[in-house]
């Protein structure tokens, strides 16, 4: 069965949505990243989705709430590469993702999640 | 009803078509919707005089009933010309139509002098030439609306594309300005251009200035708080500036809950704020500021 791969880099998790998210993908993603946080106690996590062109109320809803498991798992949640046509997507679907934290590349979003981190921990 | 072969109409119009003329002019140069100001009297003059001649080319076809061959398409193609060509000019629609109606009193009166001898004939060529100069001059409104509303049409395209124009302010800074009332059609190409701008330049910092924006209501409203929703997603930050001191009565009246959206009275402190947050927020001192 396929699923999205999850890299470690430092403390920190990435993951770069490249394939058609469907149902059943994104709760094998929230589950592996879920298991993967707690097991190396990582402190942020950076989901990359410049490469999805659609995305649905279900994976709008995913993101939300892998982002607030993650956040009661003692993890920030950086959202990068969002695009244009999705961003309205999910606006008009009234998922703003009040929660997650947002970048517009990858880098960006990993300073972002240094920030953060580094803020918490101070 | 006789068939149309019968009607003397065609053959009374080709013989008397100077004095048509005359006739005419003379009742379009009378009736005060012809615009003088407007049209020059030698134009109008010519004007009739081929319109006439189109007329009588429609008629000499035999078929006085169907306005619709191609025998009458010299006539329809004038007409189409003459209403676009005053619809541009700024005629009004009673004004295009005056053209054309007015040439129904010297007709009439040319066949009452011809056939005043035969009520019956008489009575039978009226209507007829009553029926053919009313779907002329329905579609001369036809032709003058569809003008119109090529105009509108046109009119819209290019005020959308005026619109919008999203500004580079500074390195990773735009600004977009906007001017005139914000309708949902708008709002829409004014977010995905946002958007799409954010993407090709890479900016942490959009400024939305309602300086221009005459009124806000809660449409409007959510329409701007869709934008900055959307901004954010992609990674940047959303400031509205150019609040007018009435619009910010407007929207607290309104109970419209912009708590979440950073908000300032000016562009210039717009602008002060998102340097700060360029320059401080991500890697101090490594703002290249070309």
């Amino acid at each position: 069965m396929e699923r999205i791969p999850i890299l470690k880099m430092g403390d920190f998790l990435l993951v770069t949505i490249q394939v058609d998210m469907h149902d059943q993908l994104a709760l094998q993603l929230q589950d592996d990243l879920t298991t993967r946080i707690s097991r190396e106690s990582a402190s942020g996590v950076l989901i990359d989705i410049s490469s999805l062109d659609v995305v649905d109320s279900f994976i709008g809803r995913m993101i939300a709430n892998i982002a607030a498991m993650a956040r009661v798992l003692d993890a920030d949640t950086v959202l990068t590469g969002m695009r244009p046509a999705v961003a309205i997507t999910l606006v008009e679907l009234g998922l703003a993702l009040e929660g997650v934290h947002t970048a517009l590349d990858v880098e960006r979003g990993m300073a972002l999640l240094r920030m953060n981190v580094a803020a918490r921990r101070a | 009803m006789p068939p149309s072969s019968s009607s003397r109409i065609p053959e009374l119009v080709a013989a008397h078509q100077r004095e048509l003329l005359s006739g005419w002019l003379a009742k379009q140069q009378a009736a005060s919707s012809t615009r003088l100001d407007l049209i020059a009297e030698s134009e109008l003059h010519e004007q009739s005089r081929r319109f006439l001649e189109a007329l009588h080319t429609g008629l000499a076809s035999g078929d006085l009933d169907e306005l619709d061959a191609p025998e009458w398409s010299e006539a329809r193609e004038y007409l189409r010309d003459i209403s676009r060509s005053r619809a541009i000019q700024g005629f009004k629609p009673s004004e295009t139509a005056t053209f054309i109606l007015s040439l129904k009193q010297p007709l009439f009166e040319l066949l009452r002098k011809e056939l005043g001898t035969q009520p019956q004939r008489l009575a039978d060529d009226t209507w007829r030439a009553s029926l053919i100069l009313d779907r002329l001059g329905l579609f001369t409104i036809e032709a003058y609306q569809t003008t119109r509303e090529e105009i509108i049409v046109r009119q819209h395209h290019e005020l959308l594309e005026l619109s919008t124009p999203v500004v580079r302010l500074w390195d990773r800074i735009l600004a977009l300005p906007l001017v005139g009332t914000l309708d949902s059609a708008r709002t829409q190409v004014v977010m995905e251009s946002l958007l799409e701008r954010i993407v090709e330049t890479g900016s942490e910092v959009a400024i939305i200035d309602i300086t221009g924006v005459p009124t806000v209501d809660t449409l409007v409203a959510q329409h701007l708080l869709k934008t900055v929703a959307a901004t954010r997603l992609m990674g940047a930050d959303c400031i509205i500036s150019g609040i007018r001191p009435q619009i910010a009565q407007t929207i607290v009246h309104l109970g419209v809950d912009l708590g979440a959206v950073v908000t300032k009275a000016t562009l210039a402190d717009a602008f002060a704020v998102a340097l700060k947050r360029t320059g401080g927020a991500l890697g101090a001192g490594a703002t290249d500021e070309r």
